[in-house]
């Protein structure tokens, strides 16, 4: 099966639950265990919750989503035009916040490789993030 | 969202359904801070046998609310937690931090030692 969809939101953190709802109902037809619905759905999360908090910061902005199906593999992209991050590497440690006074725990991104087979983060400063993650379902 | 105070018990229970997000997350905090500073409650239960999805953001708030719980000398135990919320708290280390527990029985025994 080949798909592809395509989503923008804006950066309410309500369209949070929105996003998870979209690429839980987009990826449905390939049948995914609970386990592997609950994963992706995560790593989503995961990172639209960062699209809205880091990437524009207080400002408005406009969130992305593009999932596509390949066969069984699933990828989501999802992008924000926001502040961008300066050091990608750091940001992936594990309990790195940019945001301590926020309560953040720093686990997003340990999350998201945790649950999905490949996640990549292309950033530059000031011209927005783009996290890619990739997931075959059934492996 | 549910906050109730057990007065007798210093222990505010907070029943949290639904999915535990970042929008969530900030409701849910500011709610039991409020009612942390306007009672004599030092303690927090957290009821989440209703709960169905959690994601960091979730690990944040028990943080958080685990800091005020022991600047009070209090503690905080969560109940009711299913296998999916259960991962993400193994894999912060949450769960070596606060009390996990079956059932709202378990967890007021657990107050009483």
């Amino acid at each position: 099966m080949n798909n592809t969809m395509y989503l923008e939101f804006l950066n309410e953190s309500e369209n949070e639950s929105f996003a998870r709802v979209v690429a839980a109902a987009f990826i449905a037809p390939l049948n995914p265990t609970v386990e592997e619905m609950a994963e992706i759905k995560t790593a989503v999360s995961e990172a639209v919750t960062n699209a809205i908090i880091h990437g524009y910061e207080n400002t408005v902005g406009m969130v992305h989503m593009e999932g596509r199906i390949s066969e069984r593999t699933v990828t989501f992209i999802i992008s924000d035009d926001g502040c961008g991050i300066s050091d990608v590497e750091k940001a992936r440690e594990p309990l790195f916040t940019g945001k301590p006074e926020l309560e953040r725990s720093g686990m997003g991104f340990s999350i998201m490789e945790s649950f999905m087979d490949k996640v990549e983060v292309r950033s530059k400063l000031g011209d927005g993030t783009e996290v890619k993650l990739i997931k075959t379902i059934g492996l | 969202m549910e906050v109730r105070l057990l007065g007798e018990k210093k222990t505010l229970l907070v029943k949290v359904s639904g999915e535990l997000d970042h929008h969530m997350a900030a409701k849910i905090k500011e709610e039991v801070d409020n009612k942390l500073c306007s009672s004599n409650a030092k303690n927090i239960v957290f009821d989440f046998s209703g709960l169905t999805f959690m994601d960091s953001s979730g690990i944040g708030v028990i943080m958080g609310r685990y800091k005020k719980a022991r600047t009070l000398g209090g503690r905080v135990i969560a109940y009711g937690i299913n296998a999916q919320i259960l991962r993400i708290m193994e894999m912060s280390g949450i769960d070596k931090i606060i009390k996990l527990t079956p059932t709202f029985e378990k967890a007021m025994r657990l107050l009483d030692k």
